[in-house]
């Protein structure tokens, strides 16, 4: 007979965190905190959760960050592999079908890790693509995924979607866009314990990929 | 089991920690980084083992703190050891630095979290390599991996860094950096039940890895606060 253990041992843990991804016509804004806590306590301030895959696509990844970490290992080596044997870099859409291929592979097991990978496509159009853990995905305008994803697409809705807008007022461009992922985050800081700290901005166009950095609440 | 019988049971893993270090501290300082951890293994809530040394020079130029599980970090250790000694049997005049170990150490916990036969630990992996920058990492069970400019594992998670946040500065001189390591070492002494009174500091300044001797902490239980009786007396102002 063996003494009930108290509490099991769980492979999986939640680190929080947001990200957001906004396509415009010829480019797209991708912004995720920097926070990576564990419950109540912040690990550290300053881990990025984007990594940037090619010369016009990015994956930012809420979730579990020991997940994050490797399938973003994974899908580095993925690029180079692919590099090797096209002469070239795959594109976004190619990449996409890549990623969730690569989530569904681990179907009983998980990563526990909530993807949404941004870039222009072969067209020269921004896209944004969401996914859920198990390779779950679709092509969408915008989307958010992490602790504060629901508090991020409620304004996305009403800002870039313009539903339930009563007055119709002329769509945000680049800049504008910039400026309501940055007044988005620095709003969910305030209500979600698990965002906050900083910001990364990533915006990628024909020019390429530009990041900027913002400040969030320290609390 | 007598020989040539096998067990039909399933096949156990370690789910919980039998005997446990506590709190390790790390920090950057102006010409390195530092780890100090005391000397204490617990056999649950028992003090068992009071002269254990949770510090671990790997190579030439790292450093590992473990707390959780000690047989694991034995264990991790030792198949550290073999990694820095085929490093050096290659003689190809270079070594694994501290960014190496810590990467590897990373994937060794996460391929056994994958395995559901995890390494029960929270690592933090320091050091530095001749002239490059100061490296810190931490390591968890479940393969949560991170750098920082200072780090807390344990109940210094709670006690520890709100002091490491309050006083940490990047040009602190190695004299400041072991006061404020020892510092918070001391605090946890004082209300983590797993503490203990001793400590090692390690120190990697790019050219050598330095544990130091074991270093008995001060403390003092005579306030009056602690040695009045006030419980008894039924006081409201009793807080503890």
């Amino acid at each position: 007979m063996q003494a009930p253990v108290e509490q099991r041992w769980s492979p999986y843990a939640d680190n929080g965190g947001t990200c957001m991804g906004v396509a415009g016509e010829d480019f797209v804004v991708v912004a995720a905190d920097t926070r990576l806590s564990q419950g109540y306590s912040i690990h550290t301030r300053n881990c990025s959760k984007v990594t940037q895959l090619t010369d016009k696509c990015v994956i930012a990844s809420c979730g579990m960050k020991s997940d994050a970490i490797t399938l973003h290992k994974h899908l580095k080596a993925r690029m180079v592999m692919y590099e090797h044997q096209h002469r070239r870099q795959p594109s976004v859409t190619a990449i996409a079908q890549m990623l969730s291929t690569t989530l569904y592979y681990k179907r009983f097991f998980p990563y526990y890790t909530f993807n949404v990978l941004c870039g222009v496509d072969d067209e020269g159009k921004g896209a944004v693509y969401n996914y859920d853990a198990i390779g779950n995905m679709e092509r969408v305008p915008y989307t958010t995924s992490g602790s504060g994803s629901a508090l991020v697409m409620s304004v996305l809705d009403a800002q870039i979607a313009k539903s339930n807008q009563t007055i119709a007022t002329p769509s945000l461009d680049k800049a504008g866009i910039v400026e309501l992922c940055k007044d988005v985050l620095s709003s969910v800081g305030e209500r979600d314990i698990h965002t906050g700290d900083y910001a990364e901005i990533f915006l990628i166009d024909a020019a390429g990929i530009s990041k900027t950095e913002f400040d969030l609440k320290l609390d | 089991m007598a020989p040539g019988q096998y067990s039909t049971d399933p096949k156990q893993h370690t789910l919980s920690p039998i005997v446990t270090g506590a709190t390790v501290i790390g920090m950057k300082y102006k010409d390195g980084v530092i780890l100090a951890a005391d000397t204490l293994a617990s056999y649950g809530s028992e003090a068992r083992y009071k002269d254990v040394c949770r510090l671990k020079k790997v190579g030439e130029y790292t450093l590992l703190g473990g707390g959780g599980e000690l047989s694991d970090f034995q264990y991790l250790s030792d198949q550290l050891d073999e990694m820095a000694d085929e490093d050096w049997l290659n003689e190809d005049g270079c070594f694994m630095g501290p960014k190496e170990y810590s990467s590897y150490i990373g994937r060794v916990m996460y391929n056994r979290r994958s395995k559901f036969n995890p390494l029960y630990n929270q690592f933090v992996v320091v050091g530095k390599k001749k002239d490059e920058p100061a490296h810190l990492m931490y390591v968890d069970h479940q393969g949560t991996a991170f750098e920082e400019n200072f780090v807390a594992t344990g109940f210094g998670m709670h006690l520890g860094i709100p002091l490491l946040r309050n006083s940490w500065r990047a040009d602190m001189s190695l004299d400041e950096a072991k006061a404020l390591a020892t510092k918070c070492l001391e605090v946890c002494f004082y209300r983590d039940c797993r503490a203990y009174c001793k400590i090692h500091i390690g120190v990697c300044n790019g050219t050598s890895v330095d544990i130091s001797a074991p270093i008995p902490l001060n403390h003092f239980w005579g306030h009056g606060a602690w040695t009045e009786k006030r419980l008894e007396d039924d006081d409201p102002t009793a807080t503890w």
